[in-house]
């Protein structure tokens, strides 16, 4: 028992070294809390492949009532403006190239006189592919006008799609990244902080120092490990607060599951670093290695394009990704409202990742010395 | 104090020496500084990508009537989607909670009674959670649904005619495989870019701080800009590498088309490089400190270049603070540069225009790095 008080006394001795270290200077501060939230404020607003506003020109060769009615459809919605008339089909490449129009759409000659004959008549979409997911929104969106002009039309419908969404009713892209970033965000960090608390020790000498201090390798990986911790849950929290009461995201799941499964996670990536930083014998090397390990993090984790895209090997190779797993849970209780059974089954790789690196890099702390 | 050329040729031929062989024995730096780019090559050209292919859907059929089964058939033919039929909507809202399927497409019971009236219903859940993957299989469901409808009203109408209907036919320029390959691969040049100057310079001048010897050159007569000036050309051959190993797997990997002229991209790569690589010794001159320094690089760099620089997200409609945010990144600028470049051509306003402010940003940054060096100790 008196044994255990004063490991627990050391730990705690060693946790305030840390924090003082990490946070005694003003501008250490700032750099390790702004960050969160500028960065969320600012993604928040990027981070949409909604198109509203988007520029288009037409070229209207038919001269028809029907092309005009489709025309004052698409000038009436909030998703396009017109920023072109054409004149002839040699002025479409000018109109696209310098960027000016995402889309140009082209009214053939023989449109209203193929409408009025009752067979299809095509309207072409001319698109600026450099992006394609816009391009394809766009697309989209002409497609559903169009679609709406039918109707009105009376054209014969005999199926009609009835389309409900579940958790994120106007389908905007932002609530689908932004929970992500909860775990995201903070990872960036918190690995280069871990990595970089050994390697600044070693750097300066004062690792070998703290080796024959009475502190076990463990006691020592305990107490590096959590003011990470503890700085990647503040700068979690910065970006739950910001997504929730700035963006107005509703949250659906339980703050309890939500801060236990961030938990796991971030454990899970500190043992990373300090792995990472245990390996490492200077402040140089630490940081290379944890970018070198973070890109692919990063990539391989759904952030930006779902895992479910990637090629089978790369799919494998995910299942040794924190990230996939800790944003997956995130999301999936924040947004989805989803419940322990639901997401059992994300903490298995976390708890996994986190006995692996951390008994590591304690046993690395001892056996690796300049 | 010896000046003139002589003096700036003797005393940068020196540094030059010190810094090449500083970097040479850094092993881990050279590893990382070619390998990354590597990895990034492969993980961007097959890890990232917004084409949906063989999504799982579930198919509930509650009415059993071969006219039901005939109107999803047209599912199973679809690339996209991989259905999975299934007779309870129960059991299939039990499969999108656990995140097995990504949508769920119900027939109701009434279906085939109700189409001889012309109202039939399909219903389509879809998961908004992944709000991309959502918008892209509703319309691939929707396409597949209307194909179908669109056969059985053209066997239904028969003589009585019908009016004619819009078709929409969408052609798209400068991609004309619609895959997300084409425009992400140029966006990894920027990205590498980006990060090989962030990680490779941005502890350079930190770490001579906190060593002290730093200190120790300003008792010799080299001048802050020769300084800079040594510091930086031995990794504009190891950014050159990178560059070389970008535009080949976008060639011959990927298979990109480049429809700029090669020396325009490998000049705006160079300067672009450049910007990185001075941004990475401004970061580590005003911190003097590395720990400071490797976070404010990696805040800098890589987060933003992926989101604020137009790699993914079109920033034409976003808040106007976000737009000017986005302006003042060199990233933005040579992305909208590398990919009309690679899938547009040449285009002469835009090269002469993004350039100039890449130009402008060398300079900046060149001149506060300099001042973070003046002869002063405090």
């Amino acid at each position: 028992m008196a044994a255990l008080l004063a490991a627990l006394l050391r730990i705690g001795f060693l946790c305030r070294k840390e924090l003082l270290a990490l946070l005694k200077e003003p501008s250490s501060r700032v750099i390790l809390l702004a960050p969160a939230l500028v960065q969320s404020l600012l993604f928040g607003y990027a981070a949409t492949f909604e198109v509203t506003h988007a520029p288009y020109a037409v070229l209207d060769q038919s001269g028809g009532a029907a092309a005009a009615e489709v025309l004052r459809r698409l000038d009436g919605s909030t998703t396009f403006e017109r920023t072109a008339t054409l004149r002839s089909a040699s002025e479409i490449a000018g109109a696209i190239d310098d960027g000016g129009a995402l889309l140009v759409v082209v009214f053939p000659a023989d449109f209203e006189r193929r409408l009025a004959m009752g067979v299809p008549a095509p309207l072409q979409l001319i698109l600026d592919g450099r992006n394609s997911s816009t391009a394809a929104a766009a697309s989209a969106h002409v497609g559903t006008i169009v679609a709406n002009f039918n109707a009105a039309r009376g054209a014969f419908q005999p199926v009609t799609l009835e389309r409900r969404i579940w958790y994120n009713p106007n389908l905007h892209s932002s609530w689908g990244i932004m929970p992500n970033l909860i775990a995201a965000l903070s990872m960036i960090q918190t690995l280069l902080i871990a990595a970089l608390s050994v390697a600044r020790e070693r750097e300066q000498g004062t690792f070998d120092q703290l080796l024959v201090t009475p502190l076990t390798p463990m006691l020592i990986l305990v107490g590096k490990a959590i003011p990470a911790i503890l700085v990647g849950l503040a700068q979690s929290t910065i970006i739950l607060l910001v997504i929730r009461y700035w963006f107005g995201i509703p949250m659906h799941g339980s703050p309890w599951l939500l801060y236990f499964g961030l938990v796991t996670f971030t454990i899970a990536a500190v043992g990373i670093g300090l792995a990472v930083s245990a390996l490492s014998l200077n402040m140089q090397q630490a940081m290379l290695y944890t970018f070198m390990i973070i890109m692919p993090l990063m990539l391989l984790s759904g952030l930006l394009t779902p895992v479910r895209n990637m090629p089978q090997a790369l799919q494998i190779a995910t299942w040794a990704n924190p990230l996939r797993f800790g944003m997956d849970l995130v999301r999936r209780v924040y947004l989805e409202g989803a419940g322990l059974r639901d997401v059992a089954i994300d903490f298995v790789p976390l708890v996994c990742i986190a006995a692996v690196t951390l008994p590591l890099a304690a046993w690395l702390f001892r056996n690796r010395l300049s | 104090m010896s000046g003139g050329a002589a003096g700036f040729h003797r005393r940068c031929r020196a540094l030059l020496r010190k810094e090449l062989r500083q970097m040479l024995r850094d092993r881990t730096t050279l590893a990382v500084g070619l390998l990354l780019p590597l990895v990034l090559i492969l993980l961007f050209g097959y890890g990232l990508s917004f084409d949906v292919k063989d999504a799982p859907v579930a198919v509930v059929l509650e009415d059993t009537s071969p006219t039901a089964r005939d109107v999803t058939a047209g599912l199973a033919g679809s690339p996209y989607l991989a259905p999975v039929w299934t007779p309870w909507m129960d059991d299939a809202v039990a499969r999108m909670r656990r995140g097995e399927v990504a949508a769920i497409v119900r027939v109701p019971q009434d279906f085939s009674r109700a189409l001889a009236g012309g109202g039939a219903r399909v219903q389509l859940l879809l998961n908004g959670a992944d709000p991309t993957t959502a918008s892209a299989l509703e319309g691939y469901v929707g396409g597949a649904i209307g194909t179908w409808a669109g056969h059985r009203a053209g066997r239904a109408a028969g003589k009585e005619a019908a009016g004619g209907i819009v078709q929409v036919e969408p052609r798209i320029w400068f991609n004309e495989a619609n895959t997300s390959t084409w425009y992400l691969v140029p966006g990894l040049l920027v990205l590498v870019l980006t990060l090989v100057g962030a990680f490779l310079t941005s502890l350079l001048i930190a770490r001579e701080w906190e060593r002290g010897t730093l200190e120790s050159l300003f008792v010799t007569p080299v001048r802050p800009a020769e300084i800079v000036l040594c510091k930086l050309a031995p990794f504009l051959l190891i950014g050159a590498i990178d560059i070389v190993m970008c535009l080949l797997a976008a060639r011959f990997l990927f298979h990109v088309p480049m429809r700029g002229s090669l020396s325009v991209i490998l000049v705006s790569s160079m300067l672009y490089l450049a910007v990185s690589l001075l941004l990475g010794l401004a970061i580590s001159g005003i911190t003097r400190n590395q720990f400071k320094a490797s976070q404010v690089a990696l805040l800098a760099s890589f987060m933003p270049a992926m989101m604020l620089s137009g790699f993914v997200f079109d920033l034409r409609n976003v808040l106007l603070i976000v737009q000017v945010v986005s302006q003042l990144l060199p990233a933005t600028h040579f992305m909208a540069l590398v990919k009309t470049l690679f899938l547009a051509g040449d285009n002469w306003r835009l090269i002469a225009r993004e350039c100039a402010i890449m130009l402008l940003y060398v300079g900046v940054l060149f001149t506060v790095t300099c001042r973070t060096l003046r002869k002063r100790l405090d």
